[in-house]
């Protein structure tokens, strides 16, 4: 079978990606921010099916565009937004912003001209039937601990919230 | 001419999907297909379930347009189309415009990897079952759009319970998924799969549906599914999301015709997603009863009729009440309807007992089987099951369902260490 990742589609989803995240900063309306974010998501997931890794974007799909968006949808509609869309947008910390954000470009742009020499050369394995095993054999296997220590990090996460939310348990 | 012909045998005689073959046009002729086949699925369950309802309640249910209602669906979509197109003027307009699509592509998308025979599915992916759960889950954001944008309180209302109560079953619903997923890595290799087809192939290599491997796990396992997945459609009894007693019709309240009705088709299609999920997790997807059991040459031709003698007996039904229209002259026209639909059905038969065509699309007939047995629970729950109050409804979510789906992931998982490590070390 042909493979299905061309640069077209790269460069149409980074592209979808690019607009959303830049909508996601200038739209005042917050509800039009997150479907923008939404979006971004959607179109990161379908960067990772390109990528011959099907399990990691569906996972993207269910719990940030599925899940965890969706919650956030849940708190914003609740929020006044009549206010905050007469508000002035500000933004007092751009010095931090500019320095952060050159610092990353700095970063990427390195790493996409000198990454063939600091990275170590690896064929990715075009084997998108085993992909769902492979993880799973990783995750269970090679890295059990960790993935321990950080579900046990999400459990005392979930616990902080009823603790904080209830004042009578 | 003739080498189409033989083109289209060369497809028939296939035993791959589409998406596996990797044709492009055959692929297209599917998703046509399928469709088709979901539109007239939703028109058909639009008509059943006002009939079994109003039968249900002692009522004659739609009887006017044409011969017993049968033409009422298409009555309606005329009514629904030719409706004028409202936008409420404090509404947010793009948002508003975006929000049915959404649910109706969440709603179709799902089925690419619905797997109605071993053949015939769309295409057959390593994720399978996660990529039904999960573009599933985006209606919610249709739903959270469509209460949102219409800028009026019961929408909000109907809104936020819907999403609410689709988050938490989802949890529940998803233990129940991965307790049936566990049950697929009990063969030689030890390695299970999500892939739809893949599910249903380890039922046949087992030699068990699902819902009766470690009895009584997945049992229960199946029955948390089975409620959550009327939860996750939205339908009564857990309806509180268009509660028409107390919201008006919940996030709907604000749409009207052609945008309502891709409410209504999302909402069918998605029952049916839902009950395919079901049946291809727990009830051998396309596998006909006891196919291991009663095997052999005489098994295969009884159970190859069964398509044909339904069909059949649809078409009795409807000569029987062909005999039965009242004599006045002015339902002339109806009887002869009803007649010649009874004839569409009967041909429809006849043409099922050709063996290659009843060989082809038997699995197809046994998955809509069980998918329509689904169905008819849901209008049964309407009819009988009173409301949910949402602090019931949520309490059954978290303290009831979740626990089970915990327990019972734990069970099947010791069980199935234990049969590996005792009875096939």
């Amino acid at each position: 079978m042909a493979p299905v990742a061309t640069p077209f589609f790269f460069y149409l989803l980074s592209g979808i990606m690019l607009i959303g995240g830049i909508l996601v900063i200038t739209r005042k309306n917050p509800v039009h921010s997150a479907l923008a974010l939404i979006v971004t998501l959607l179109a990161q997931a379908s960067i990772y099916l390109m990528l011959y890794a099907p399990f990691v974007a569906g996972v993207q799909i269910i719990l940030y565009a599925g899940g965890i968006m969706v919650l956030f949808l849940f708190v914003i509609m609740l929020v006044s937004i009549d206010r905050s869309i007469k508000e002035r947008q500000f933004n007092s910390q751009w010095v931090v912003g500019i320095i952060a954000a050159t610092a990353l470009g700095g970063l990427f742009i390195a790493a996409f001209t000198k990454g063939d020499k600091i990275f170590p050369e690896h064929v990715l394995p075009m084997v998108e039937n085993d992909n769902t095993q492979n993880i799973a054999t990783l995750l269970y296997g090679q890295y059990m601990f960790a993935f321990e220590i950080a579900s046990l990090l999400l459990l005392v996460a979930i616990i902080g919230a009823v603790v904080m939310a209830k004042k009578r348990i | 001419m003739n080498s189409i012909v033989q083109y289209i045998q060369s497809y028939l005689a296939s035993d791959k999907t589409p998406g596996a073959a990797g044709n492009m046009f055959w692929a297209l002729v599917y998703i046509m297909l399928v469709f088709v086949g979901l539109s007239v699925a939703v028109i058909a369950m639009n008509w059943l379930e006002r009939k079994i309802l109003a039968h249900m309640q002692v009522r004659l249910g739609p009887m006017r347009v044409g011969p017993h209602g049968l033409l009422q669906p298409i009555a309606d979509a005329i009514k629904l189309l030719l409706k004028e197109d409202i936008i409420p003027a404090e509404a947010d307009g793009l948002i508003f415009w975006m929000a049915p699509f959404i649910v109706v592509l969440a709603a179709f998308t799902v089925f690419v990897v619905v797997p109605f025979g071993p053949t015939h599915a769309i295409t057959d992916m390593n994720i399978g079952i996660l990529f039904m759960l999960g573009v599933s889950s985006l209606s919610v954001l249709g739903i959270v759009m469509a209460g949102w944008a219409s800028n009026s309180h019961y929408p909000l209302i109907g809104a936020l319970r819907s999403s609410a109560q689709m988050v938490s079953y989802e949890v529940a619903m998803g233990l129940a998924v991965v307790s049936a997923i566990l049950m697929t890595s009990l063969n030689a290799t030890g390695t299970g799969t999500l892939s739809m087809i893949g599910i249903v192939q380890a039922q046949q290599a087992q030699g068990e549906w699902f819902i009766f491997k470690f009895f009584p796990l997945g049992l229960i396992a199946f029955f948390i599914f089975a409620v959550a997945m009327v939860a996750e459609t939205n339908r009564a009894p857990f309806d509180l999301a268009e509660a028409e007693s107390e919201l008006t019709a919940g996030f709907h309240t604000e749409y009207s015709g052609f945008r309502w009705s891709l409410f209504f088709l999302a909402e069918y299609s998605a029952m049916i997603a839902v009950s395919s999920i079901a049946v291809t997790l727990w009830l051998g997807g396309w596998l006909r009863p006891f196919p291991n059991l009663l095997s052999g040459g005489i098994w295969e031709l009884v159970f190859s009729f069964f398509p044909g003698v339904t069909f059949l007996f649809f078409a009795a039904i409807c000569f029987y009440n062909t005999v039965r229209m009242p004599k006045h002259p002015l339902f002339r026209i109806q009887t002869i309807g009803l007649a010649a639909f009874g004839v569409v059905l009967a041909l429809i038969g006849l043409v099922l007992f050709i063996p290659a065509v009843s060989m082809r699309v038997q699995d197809i007939f046994w998955f809509a089987t069980k998918v329509a047995a689904f169905m008819y629970l849901y209008i049964w729950y309407r009819g009988t099951f009173p409301r949910y109050r949402f602090d019931q409804l949520m309490q059954m979510g978290w303290k009831v369902l979740l626990p089970m789906g915990l327990g019972v992931l734990i069970l099947t998982a010791s069980v199935a260490l234990l049969q590996q490590k005792l009875w096939h070390p």
